[in-house]
């Protein structure tokens, strides 16, 4: 077949679409999680997947470590950086206005960004080959090792955080913060415990993105997370925010919205188009794909 | 104690540095009739100070040569440095030093065109001569009012010129007649470049067949390749930075995209083998302002000579430092007088000069107009493929 026939692009792009928003879905995870429990939007979140993204560098490079073990060892470290992040400056503020925590975030996230351009440098680094990336054809269609790979730990990832959350003594706990954080204190659940775990886990998923990323596209840099956190960030509210399958839907789909269109419209209305749907689902549907339309609380 | 020690041990600072200030400002107010001073204004430390040194070494090279010869008309030719330290402000005051206190009758350099941008100001004011050895931006010479600016001039050729050069390396060496441009829209660099290559590419008798833009800092460039793929290019055309250009060499592989892939001096890194891999660059090729493995002989005997002096192989930058002393010395023997005003008229001049990277003549914008070298990406090596002449 032809590999220039709209019906081969048209495939073509959707792989190239789905494995970028695998990565957006595994971020906006992490922001989705911490919306739902404390109401706050994490700004830093884009810069924690970034220090996963160096971790898993060091860890290859300084340690000598395989792909696997430098996953994992960048998802903990992310997920220690989470808490402590969440320990040292949003907890003194739980009860501050919003807005505080907010510029709190912000703050954050600038440190961590000009921080590691202090420690690492701002010249990029580029990761070791620890995985071959070997090319499969199907038909006209070329899919990557290392797409499929970003798939598969992404699904992965997805399926055990779905298992954590709906059955497990922790993930019932997070489930009742997210409903009601005070009559969740009173059923005698330790609230900031919770609220810890919550940033261990949405930080470690960020940081297993990182080290994708960073084995993907080989080139990896301090300020690496800016735009991909805005645009995780925009996937979650997408899906929904708050909600944990909306993640997953609304990271998948940005990344085929934005292969779509600058394949077939152009590539320099891509960012366009991603910050047009958010402006776009705020006006229609304020609570997101999967969102489910709830009053407040008086 | 120890902050009586302290205010000691700040007082012998403060001292000593007064002492280097004074040495350093009082020599030169006596004028040696020996001497034809030239000032270096130039990146000493800070963010380009790599780029900085090259030039430096590329200068004194030439200096040291001429005057092993006896110096120009019965004088010995010195540069006085000045740091500017990689920044506008600096580069300011660092022209300014040499112009007033150290007397110089030229300036030559900074590297960057900002720094030239700051400096030349002073220059123009004073009426003296700043000849950069490697500022490629157009407006370094035409002041935006489109005037040419009287005093400044330049050793290398200006952005746009690379485009030409590799429409017709496109045209007449890989005899492709279909391109593809994909150009970094937050570049004015990638977006002269782009420009300049379609017009001269389809005046060559070729035809763009797809247009694609990113933006720096971008890092999945996958979905515009496959658009591009679709419409079968015969070349890709990326005048971007090496980060990029990585990234985008890389995943065209990936997606079975083997055509050549053509760029400009921003490929010029090692970084762009690091993250596309050696395997993914053959067949890839970029325009340059020279390269160490040219036969000719005028480059070859530059490169013994400064593998010589300095231990190690010149980059494009040292080679332009060169070439823009052999511009000045070769201005002050023609003008047969070292004041500033002679020397800018024989420089303007310039004509037909023999210097390491070709031949080098001044158009009427003060903008050299000499050969350029396309580079090869052979399993990761920069090898010389060929000089395109304008």
């Amino acid at each position: 077949m032809d590999s220039s026939s709209f019906l081969m692009q048209f495939a073509q792009q959707l792989i190239n679409g789905v494995s970028l928003g695998s990565i957006y879905a595994l971020i906006a995870l992490g922001y989705t999680m911490v919306y739902g429990t404390i109401k706050l939007i994490n700004f830093a979140h884009g810069d924690v997947y970034m220090v996963g993204a160096y971790i898993g560098f060091f860890a290859t490079t300084v340690l000598g470590l395989g792909f696997l073990p430098a996953l994992l060892l960048a998802m903990v470290g992310a997920g220690i950086l989470g808490m402590f992040i969440e320990r040292a400056a949003y907890r003194p503020l739980r009860n501050a206005p919003k807005i505080a925590v907010l510029i709190t975030a912000i703050g954050v996230s600038l440190f961590l960004e000009y921080g590691s351009m202090l420690l690492v440098t701002p010249q990029p680094r580029t990761f070791p080959a620890v995985l071959s990336s070997t090319p499969i054809h199907i038909g006209g269609l070329i899919i990557n090792s290392q797409q499929v790979l970003i798939l598969g730990v992404s699904l992965f990832l997805m399926v055990v955080l779905t298992y954590v959350v709906n059955y497990t003594k922790l993930g019932k706990a997070m489930r009742a913060v997210s409903f009601d954080t005070d009559t969740a204190r009173l059923m005698g659940i330790d609230v900031d415990k919770v609220i810890s775990y919550t940033f261990a886990v949405g930080s470690a998923l960020a940081a297993a993105a990182g080290v994708l990323v960073g084995v993907y596209y080989n080139s990896i840099d301090p300020l690496m997370g800016i735009m991909p956190g805005l645009k995780a960030f925009v996937a979650a509210v997408l899906g929904g925010i708050g909600v944990i399958p909306g993640a997953m839907l609304g990271g998948v789909l940005m990344g085929v919205i934005e292969a779509l269109v600058s394949g077939f419209i152009s590539s320099t209305f891509r960012d366009a188009a991603a910050f047009g749907i958010l402006i776009i689902i705020l006006l229609f549907k304020p609570a997101g794909l999967l969102g489910k339309n709830i009053r407040e609380k008086v | 104690m120890s902050k009586k020690w302290l205010s000691l041990i700040s007082m012998v600072l403060a001292i000593g540095m007064v002492a280097v200030l004074a040495v350093g400002c009082g020599g030169p107010a006596k004028t040696d009739s020996t001497e034809i001073k030239i000032g270096g204004d130039f990146e000493i430390t800070g963010g380009v100070a790599n780029f900085g040194k090259s030039t430096v070494n590329g200068i004194q090279l030439a200096f040291k040569e001429v005057n092993a010869k006896g110096g120009i008309l019965g004088k010995k030719i010195v540069l006085v440095l000045a740091d500017n330290k990689s920044e506008p402000s600096e580069a300011a005051n660092a022209i300014t030093k040499l112009i007033t206190q150290d007397k110089v009758v030229t300036v030559l350099g900074p590297v960057a065109s900002s720094n030239v941008l700051a400096a030349s100001q002073i220059a123009i004011d004073n009426k003296i001569p700043l000849l950069t050895a490697t500022a490629t931006a157009s407006k370094v010479t035409v002041g935006d009012d489109g005037k040419v600016k009287d005093y400044i001039f330049r050793a290398c050729f200006i952005d746009p010129f690379q485009g030409e050069v590799m429409a017709n390396f496109a045209a007449k060496s890989l005899k492709v007649k279909t391109a593809a441009i994909y150009v970094d829209n937050a570049s004015d660099y990638s977006k002269g470049l782009a420009q300049v290559f379609e017009e001269k590419f389809i005046k060559n008798g070729g035809q763009i067949v797809a247009r694609e833009a990113f933006l720096a800092k971008d890092t999945d460039f996958k979905s515009a390749l496959t658009k591009m793929k679709a419409s079968n290019p015969d070349v890709i055309f990326i005048p971007a930075y090496y980060q990029e250009v990585g990234l985008i060499v890389k995943q065209a592989r990936e997606l079975g995209m083997n055509t050549p892939m053509i760029g400009t001096d921003g490929w010029d890194s090692p970084k762009v083998v690091e993250i596309a891999g050696a395997a993914a660059l053959n067949n890839t090729f970029f325009s340059n302002h020279y390269s160490p493995e040219d036969k000719d002989p005028h480059v070859t005997s530059f490169v013994e000579a400064y593998k010589k002096e300095y231990g190690q192989v010149p980059d494009a930058l040292a080679a332009l430092g060169y070439d823009a002393a052999l511009m000045l010395i070769d201005a002050i023997k023609r003008a047969n007088s070292a004041e500033p005003a002679k020397i800018k008229d024989a420089l303007a001049q310039t004509k037909n000069l023999q210097v390491s990277t070709g031949i080098l003549t001044l158009d009427a914008s003060h903008n050299p107009v000499k050969s350029a070298v396309v580079i090869e990406l052979k399993d990761g090596k920069q090898t010389f493929k060929e000089k395109i002449n304008p």
